[in-house]
Formats: C-alpha cells, structure tokens, sequence
C-alpha cells in the first residue's frame, strides 16, 4: 500500500487515483476515488451519486477555473507535477485556498520529491504522494527547511515586514 | 548599505543547512544528477568544463569591504585566487569543489552573503545602475526598492520552478544604467505631477536567443502596491509562459505571442485580486529599508575644479584617466571613480584575491568602506574626495586599475566563453584580448571615443552582445569557432538591438574586422558624434561593404 504525507504525517493511502482517461465503466461505487478532470466533467451527476469519497486532479496544463464552482463536491483535489520543475501549480493551489476558500485536503501527485515540500506547503498543499522510489519519512524533514520566510503566503498571511519587531 | 537583521540571517544559514544536506544527498546517490540540478543552479552553482562553477550573488551590485575580503580569502582557499564580476552585477569562482559549496556558503553567511537564486528559473538578482544613491542625474534612489525586491523574492514560495529564470532591474536615474528596458520586468522610479512616487513598468525585454526590447505596460504604479503587482506578473507568467520549449519560455515570448496589449489586461485583472491585500508596502518598511541608503558622513567639500585642471595640465595621464574613469557625483568635491577590470591580457572582469584586498583596502580609506560592481564588469568607489583623487590614482596604477578606457573599445563585456562554460559556442577571452591589443595606443583609442563593445560566447547573450554598439557572437559552424559581429546595439535609454553585418568571420580575422568598422565611423563622423550615432546617421552599407569589401 502506498503512503502519503498528509498534515506532516505518513499515513496510509486511501484513496484510488483514476488515471486520465478512466471511464465510468467498472468504476466502485464505495471506494473513495480521485478522478481526472475529463471524467469530472463528462459525468459529474453521476459520480456525486455515488457513494464513496470523491476527489479530481488537474494536469499540469489543466486550470482551476475549470472547477471553481464545484469545489463543495470534492474532499480532494490533487495537482499533478509531471515534472519537479514544473511549478504550474504553485499557482493553482494558492488560488485555491486564497481566492475560493478550498477547505478540503490539495495534495500534490506526480513527481514530488522532498525538496518541493517547503514551497508546495507555504502555497496551501497539505498532502503530498511522495514519488513511491523515495521514502515519504525522509521528505518529512523538509517540510520545515526554512522557518522564517519573506513573503506573505497560504502558511502565514502576512509577510515579514508586517511581522519584523 | 542595507545589514541583515535576525530574521535576515536566520533566513541565509537556513539555506546553508538544507543545501548541505542537499550536497550530501546528492554525493551519497540518494538524489540523482537531474534531481540535483535544479537545486544547486538555484544556489548558483553550474557544474562547467573543468570544475563547477559557483555564483555569488551580490545584491544589486553593493559591497561592504568587509565582504570583498571574504571574497579575497574564498578565492584564496576555494579557487585558485581568482574572483570574476559578472554581468548582472555578482561574483563568480571558476574553480571550487563541489564537496567545498556548503563550507563556501557557511562562510559567506558570516558575512551576509549567499548564491541564493543566483541561476536557475527563478526571480535572479535585481540589478540596478552602479552609481545608485551618488549619482549626479539621479531622481530617485533605487537601492531601497532593489533590497525591498530582493525580500519578497527570496524563496518566493510560487515562484521557484518558472518557466524560465527572470531578472528585474530598477532604475531612478535621467541615464538608464541599469538597462531595464533589456529586462524581464524593468522599473523606472518615478514621480507623478503630485509629487508622489511611483513605477514605470516594462515587460518582456531581454537579450538571449530572440533579443526584445521590453514594452511599458504601466505608465504609473503607485510604490505601495509594487509587491502586489510584481505578484500579479509573475502568476500571469508562472501560469500561461510557455513551458514546451526551453527556447520559447521566457516572458519576453508569452508578452509578445499575447501582445502587451492584452498581458497588461491579464497582469490587472490578476491584480484586482491582490492589490491592497496584506503584500501592500507600508510606510513603515519603506523607511525602515531606506535608513540604510542614507548619506554617509560626506564632508562640507568645494568643488576642486581648478585644482584637478591643474594636475591634469602636469599629468596626462591623471588627466585621461579623470576623463574616463571618474563621474559626477552629487556632493560638491566627491567624485566616483571606476576601477577598470578590463586591463590588456586579463579576462574582462577578473581580479586576484590580492587585488580584492587591495580594493577593500582602498574602499576603506577614500570611499566610507563600500564597494559596487558594475555589470560592465568593472568595480567602482562611489565616494571619494576630488582632492584625495590624484593620490587614489596612483594607488590604482600600482595595483592594475587604472587603465584609463571606461566605456572606450577596450572596455570590453565579456562572458567566460569556451575557455569555462560548458554552454559556449566558442571562446570569447581570447577575441576579447586580440582587439585590447590592436587598440593598444591610447591616443587612438580616446580619439575613437565611446564605444561599448559586448562579446558573448553564445546565444544565451551573458555578454550582452546584442546590445553593445559593437557585438561579437560566438557560432559554432560544423565544429569550428567562428564569430558573427553586429553593430547599433544599445542599452541605454534609447535601447536597441544591433543588426548582424553579414557572414560571420573566423578568430584570427577579429581584430581586422573591428579596425575596419572603428576605420569606417573614424572617416564617417561628424565633429563629436559617437560611433552609435554615426552608425544610426549613416546606416549599416558602409561598414559591410568596407569589412567584406576583400572577399569580393
């Protein structure tokens, strides 16, 4: 099984990820499941009549306009990073916490790796499948690699200069 | 100058930490080659030809003397006694371990130094002009708001993995020094009819493979709201540049392929959101940054006019030196006087760790302990006294400074070229040092006048090329070095971009070239008109049909 960080914690994973081009047929109706955003937006009746958990994920290229106005649906929405250094969604997760209010758990899939950790959580992240070659209780460390930062943030709404004593 | 206090510090030896333990993963094979890269280029470090290469970075080009000798002893125990200034206004060593990096940095946060973001795609060094807070012509000091950028974007949470790296640069001068319009963002500090202060904005200028000049995409940005704004930019940029093609991923591109138009409609429209939110300046920053910009000590002084005229009459070689090496400043009997790092025979921009040492010495006693490089890749005392200047020039001769060729064809922007960067096309030092030595006889070279010539060793444009009035390009054709010239570049207010003279030539033809094109102009001027004007009078035919005239 795999695990996942979740609130500074490895935990075990619960969630099904769908992979993008997944189709209703088959799908359970009690697990809890994580689905592209195709998917979401072909069957979305359909998928909140089922019973189990629902989440979506957005590609990297996918924007969060797209499911502004459904986020009460999802108790997950996960941001894939096809690559490490594709930051696209720094962005989207700041704007999902900051600019819609998304309460529920934004977890970041696909290549993440440790040291993405100090920025993806100050941006509003607070799950991350850790790539499964890597250990998840090693990448806990970098969650706390700086603890002072400039900026104002999802972590800390105010920026250092409205801190500084 | 600004001084870090515990937060600042803290922040710095917080990065020394994780980039050591960075270092040790990567060496133990827990973090693969690719998986290091973008960690240590955002700590500045390249892995090069011979050795890695590691640049510091040196906020908005100021120094404190104490610092230059950290750097003198870096160069000493790290690299092999050699520092190098480069283009954005930073420090970089050729020659270190790569298992010496985190000592390095531990040592460099002793002194409030670091590499922080000085490579990789991310908001890099805010450079501005090197005569900031001295300079005759200034209207507004930009050394605050560099430091108060430079804050906001240490370890921007958002924008650490962009498209591409991207470089901001402020000016506060009538003279643009600093090139902004050359810049991803360029600022212009300004002020409105009712007196209040405020930014010009550029967008999308830059050099590299597709050179643009930048577009003003807002005529007035009231300072409180300069983080917010940058902020609005970059997720505009962080969102829609382009990340499919390296080549293609700079803002200068999505600006162009949206239209200024229509990004500065994208940049508001992000903004709305974010203005007045809790990023907004407050007054209370704004001073408690600015504190650190005020005057030094400067001495009730006269002007020395006739006194330096009367030296000048005894001593030519004060005289032509004081002509290109010193600039207005504006306390009466102050002068500022560049350092020329562009000696015959030594890469542009190179210094011993003995001469750091030198400098930091000479920084203490004439200039208040301070230091700024140039992205000239000179280096500069911005407070002397006009009557301790004929003394300072003989100090700098001793030590190899006071080569009198400030903004003359010798002193020559130049990258590492082939000779260190693994990026390069061809070596750029040697074309460098063919043409210092053709225009050796200094009576020749003062008649020429300004000229800025720029050598970069490949597209990636470190040397400006595009933008000196002469420009040197290194190409690689089927394996061999071969260089492309372009003339009528300009980074200054006026910003151009040069055009290319026709087929490129092979090294050894270099130095033939440039006299060719200096012969043309030397016939062509009028009384006092300087090469990039007569270029622009009489167009580029001339000098094309004199440089290819023997091929024919």
């Amino acid at each position: 099984m795999q695990r996942i960080i979740k609130n500074d914690q490895v935990i075990d994973e619960t969630w099904h990820l769908l992979a993008k081009d997944a189709t209703l047929e088959g799908l359970s109706n009690c697990a809890d499941l994580i689905v592209p955003l195709a998917l979401w937006r072909e069957h979305s009746h359909a998928l909140k009549a089922r019973d189990g958990g629902l989440g979506v994920w957005l590609d990297a290229d996918e924007e969060v306009e797209e499911i502004a106005d459904d986020l009460g649906h999802f108790q997950v929405i996960a941001l894939n990073f096809p690559s490490f250094t594709d930051g696209r969604h720094y962005s989207s997760a700041r704007l999902l916490r900051e600019r819609y209010g998304y309460r529920g758990e934004v977890r970041a899939i696909g290549d993440v790796l440790r040291d993405q950790l100090f920025f993806m959580k100050r941006c509003g992240f607070d799950a991350y499948a850790i790539r499964p070659d890597r250990d998840p209780y090693d990448a806990l460390a970098s969650l706390n690699d700086f603890d002072e930062v400039y900026q104002a943030a999802t972590d800390q709404p105010q920026p250092l200069f409205r801190r500084r004593s | 100058m600004y001084v870090y206090d515990q937060y600042d510090q803290h922040i710095i030896e917080n990065r020394v930490k994780q980039f050591r333990d960075q270092t040790r993963r990567y060496l133990a094979g827990e973090l693969s080659g690719e998986e290091f890269r973008p960690l240590r280029l955002q700590n500045g470090l390249y892995i090069q030809r011979f050795a890695p290469m590691l640049r510091i970075a040196v906020p908005y080009g100021l120094l404190s003397s104490k610092q230059v000798r950290k750097l003198a002893q870096i160069a000493r125990d790290y690299d092999k006694g050699y520092a190098h200034i480069s283009t954005r206004q930073n420090v970089q060593f050729n020659w270190p371990e790569l298992e010496d990096i985190p000592d390095i940095l531990g040592e460099l946060a002793t002194v409030q130094m670091h590499a922080i973001q000085t490579s990789g795609n991310c908001i890099r060094n805010t450079t501005t002009d090197q005569f900031a807070g001295v300079a005759a012509d200034e209207l507004i000091d930009p050394r605050p708001w560099c430091e108060i950028i430079r804050q906001w974007s240490t370890f921007h949470p958002e924008f650490a993995f962009l498209p591409r790296k991207f470089k901001i640069a402020v000016n506060g001068a009538v003279s643009d020094r600093a090139a902004i319009e050359v810049h991803d963002i360029g600022l212009e500090a300004v002020s409105n009819d009712a007196g209040e202060l405020g930014f010009r904005v550029s967008v999308g200028g830059g050099l590299g493979r597709t050179p643009i000049v930048g577009s003003f995409i807002n005529e007035f940005l009231p300072w409180q709201h300069l983080l917010s704004y940058l902020d609005a930019i970059l997720r505009v940029y962080n969102r829609y540049g382009r990340r499919d093609n390296k080549f293609k991923a700079r803002i200068k591109i999505l600006v162009k392929a949206l239209t200024p138009e229509v990004f500065a409609e994208k940049v508001e429209a992000e903004w709305a959101h974010l203005k007045d939110g809790p990023t907004t300046l407050t007054e209370a920053e704004v001073q408690r940054v600015a504190q650190f910009f005020v005057d030094p000590a400067y001495q009730p002084l006269q002007d020395q006019s006739a006194a330096l005229a009367a030296l000048d009459a005894q001593h030519p070689g004060f005289a032509r030196w004081r002509a290109r090496n010193t600039a207005a400043h504006k306390k009466p009997g102050y002068v500022a006087v560049t350092l020329s790092l562009k000696p015959t025979g030594v890469a542009p921009g190179d210094v011993t760790d003995k001469q750091l040492e030198a400098i930091a010495d000479l920084a203490e006693r004439y200039s208040f302990g301070e230091v700024r490089n140039s992205h000239e890749q000179n280096m500069i005392l911005a407070d002397v006294e006009q009557a301790q200047l004929f003394q300072l020039w003989g100090e700098l001769r001793e030590h190899g400074f006071a080569t009198p060729n400030i903004g003359l064809l010798t002193d020559i922007i130049c990258c590492p070229g082939g000779d260190f960067c693994s990026l390069a096309n061809a070596k750029s030092i040697p074309i460098a040092e063919a043409i210092q030595r053709r225009f050796d006889d200094l009576d020749y070279l003062f008649d020429i006048g300004e000229v800025d010539l720029n050598i970069s060793g490949c597209m990636n444009a470190c040397g400006h090329h595009h933008v000196g009035h002469i420009g040197i390009l290194g190409v690689d054709k089927k394996g061999e070095e071969f260089y492309q010239v372009s003339l009528g570049g300009s980074a200054s207010r006026d910003a151009s971009l040069g055009k290319i003279l026709g087929p490129s030539f092979a090294q050894e033809d270099m130095a033939d070239v440039i006299e060719k094109v200096i012969k043309v102009y030397v016939e062509q001027r009028t009384e006092d008109e300087r090469f990039i004007d007569t270029y622009r009078r009489i167009g580029i035919d001339p000098f094309k049909e004199r440089v290819y005239a023997a091929n024919h």
